[in-house]
């Protein structure tokens, strides 16, 4: 935890293997609703990834990906995100979440059902990414940076 | 289906959950739970649920093990043993 703790290996490895795991959980979310996974699971594997950045590299150089003032502002727009596509549908006649009456053009019945999913899923994984990464944040606040 | 797989599973999760009780050094038992959640994950993918076995993989052994060490750096041991 402390600098003399920095290891050039650990700094390496993860700064490599972030951008990887960051991959594989944009495909876990853009890929939930065919297969397993989806909006809780990727965005906390985002987490994962930013929060290992933030043990291995330290606050200051994490927060190049990730501002710790971004926690709360991201976390709700990840919320406003799933209840207001809820909340549109509500509006435009529908029932909370009935997908088919989001008003995107040209699509049929099947594909407002999977465009609605996946804005579900991108407001979930926003939301989790940022909540899971502002408790570590505030976790580590006031005990003299990393 | 699985029954052999499913017991040896079910007997390393009891033995990780037993040495995570037992250890007296807190990061080795963080850990110990970590191996635990893993265990667990592999049961829920053997017994067919890949949706409660991947949140039990990312949430468990990556985020709970993560902020369980990040508070025992923040704390301290009263007694010396």
């Amino acid at each position: 935890m402390t600098s003399s703790s920095r290891n050039p290996i650990l700094i390496t490895a993860s700064r490599l293997l972030a951008p990887f795991i960051q991959l594989f959980a944009l495909y876990v979310i853009f890929h939930g609703h065919f297969g397993p996974g989806g909006g809780f699971q990727g965005g906390a594997m985002l987490a994962a990834s930013i929060l290992m950045l933030r043990l291995s590299v330290g606050a200051e150089r994490s927060e190049l990906k990730f501002r710790k003032s971004w926690g709360t502002p991201v976390g709700a727009l990840g919320a406003l995100i799933f209840a207001g596509t809820g909340l549109l549908t509500l509006l435009l006649g529908g029932r909370f979440l009935e997908y088919h009456f989001l008003p995107l053009p040209d699509l049929s019945r099947a594909e407002l059902h999977s465009a609605g999913i996946l804005l579900i899923e991108v407001g979930v994984s926003l939301a989790v990414m940022a909540v899971l990464v502002a408790i570590y944040d505030d976790i580590m606040e006031g005990t003299g940076g990393d | 289906m699985y029954l052999g797989l499913e017991t040896a599973l079910g007997l390393l999760l009891l033995a990780s959950a037993l040495i995570a009780l037992r250890l007296r050094n807190l990061l080795a038992a963080a850990v110990t739970l970590s191996v635990f959640s893993f265990i667990s994950a592999l049961i829920y993918l053997v017994m067919g649920a890949v949706d409660v076995a991947f949140t039990e993989a990312v949430v468990g052994a990556g985020i709970t093990g993560v902020l369980f060490i990040v508070v025992l750096f923040h704390t301290s041991r009263r007694s010396i043993d």
